[in-house]
């Protein structure tokens, strides 16, 4: 493989092969590029990490692809990470959101990156917050991260990003309690888009109402918002709300909370490997089939407790 | 994200082969980019889908932000002898050596030689079955790690 400080090195200097080189080794979890971890984070420059989740057909593709021409307008250089689900069967995946990103296809100063969830079923890949590192330490602020399409469990994007923006669309009204304790408690905003069909304002009020009364994670409601992603209506004042909701995510109980669930997370991970690399694990495995031994005194011991 | 020497997760776990598949010109038609695209995520594949009427350019930045193994372009216009070599020049000219570059779509026998010789380095007709496609990108992709 190549050799991982020298691309991490190309990366950050703007060489967008490099980039796109190191992007693989972080997600394919190459060996040689886990001693590079600490450098990686040590060369991030503080972009906004801004995940977009919603349903499947809400229209985040076109969303991500309106946000991109905003920030822009801004100045600024997007970072794009589009998750689509991989086959449970198979592990091949088709990766269809550079169709709706064509507009930004030839711009230099926006990078995009195709994952596919390879058998994580949070939404995103296990790699998915190295890889938005990455595209951080390479200058792109903000960096955008799409999930595959969610629907109430899909969460593990909020842990990820500093803001997590939440798309829905009109005429849900129905689905709403079923969606009330998923995706719209790790709102930090929340979108209706499509806004042009009919039923975008009631469904905007009810949102609203439902939020009111939630509680949630936090003190305050997320703020709703209307818009047509493919015409560009609204998406002005999205940015705007998304770069509001970038101090918030920075206060002090927001990172720890984002810390947490990101330690929690390398812990479950570290563990499970540690864990199954013991020699004892097949044997460990034959017991609790036999119902000899239960799963979580088999984990105490493997674990070393 | 590593494993520690000997674990289970250390042998080897070949990662997905990545495949662009891309439609150059102004042709219309992608039923037959998305069936291959379809039958490639059956075999296994990561497949990362473009949409219609790529330019060089468009397919070389998608090939590169992508990191992809595979570049298929399927052409119908005709357009193949101006479009496909200029595609392989852009890929190569970005210094991307070792992506594999594959052509199918209508392209008559006599183009093919040509097409070869200038960096295709295969052309999958009609009626092609996606399980030999697959085979051939597996034995020609490059070996990553």
């Amino acid at each position: 493989m190549a050799d991982g400080p020298a691309l991490l090195t190309a990366a950050v200097g703007g060489e967008r092969r490099a980039l796109a080189r190191l992007l693989t080794g972080i997600e394919n979890q190459d060996p040689a590029f886990r001693e590079l971890l600490p450098r990686i984070f040590a060369a991030t420059r503080g972009a906004h990490l801004v995940g977009v989740t919603g349903p499947p057909g809400a229209g985040k593709s076109t969303l991500v692809t309106a946000l991109t021409r905003e920030y822009r307008t801004r100045g600024r250089r997007v970072g794009i990470v589009a998750v689509d689900p991989s086959s449970p069967y198979t592990g091949g995946a088709i990766m269809g959101d550079r169709i709706r990103m064509m507009e930004h296809a030839a711009d230099r100063e926006v990078f995009m990156r195709s994952m596919a969830s390879r058998g994580e079923l949070g939404g995103i890949a296990a790699t998915t917050w190295l890889v938005a590192a990455a595209l951080d330490a390479a200058g792109y602020d903000p960096v955008l991260v799409e999930t595959v399409g969610a629907g109430q469990a899909e969460l593990e994007v909020a842990r990820l990003a500093e803001t997590t923006v939440v798309v829905e669309v009109p005429e849900m009204g129905d689905e709403i309690q079923a969606i009330k304790a998923g995706l719209l408690e790790v709102a930090d905003v929340v979108v209706v888009n499509k806004a042009d069909r009919p039923g975008a304002e009631r469904s905007a009020r009810q949102l609203r109402a439902m939020l009111a009364g939630a509680g949630g994670r936090f003190a305050a409601p997320p703020p709703i918002l209307l818009t047509v992603a493919t015409t560009g209506d609204g998406i002005g004042a999205l940015v705007d709300a998304i770069e509001a909701d970038r101090e918030r995510a920075r206060s002090a109980d927001r990172a720890l909370a984002r810390a947490r669930n990101q330690l929690l997370r390398a812990v479950a991970e570290r563990s499970r490997r540690r864990a199954e690399a013991r020699a004892e694990w097949e044997a460990t495995v034959a017991e609790i089939a036999e119902h000899r031994l239960d799963p979580i005194t088999a984990a105490d011991r493997l674990l070393g407790k | 994200m590593s494993d520690e020497p000997g674990t289970s997760e250390a042998q080897p776990r070949t990662a997905p082969i990545r495949v662009l598949i891309a439609k150059p010109g102004l042709d219309g038609h992608d039923r037959g980019a998305k069936v291959l695209a379809r039958g490639l995520r059956d075999e296994g594949f990561e497949v990362i889908y473009t949409g219609l009427r790529q330019t060089p350019e468009m397919i070389a930045d998608a090939a590169e932000q992508e990191d992809v193994d595979v570049v298929g372009l399927s052409i119908l216009s005709g357009a193949h002898m101006t479009l496909l070599p200029r595609i392989v020049e852009m890929i190569r000219g970005r210094g991307m050596d070792d992506i594999l570059i594959a052509a199918g779509g209508i392209i008559p026998d006599a183009d093919i030689g040509p097409l070869k010789k200038a960096g295709i380095a295969e052309i999958f007709g009609p009626g092609t079955r996606i399980g030999d496609i697959a085979r051939y990108f597996r034995e020609h992709a490059r070996q990553r790690t």
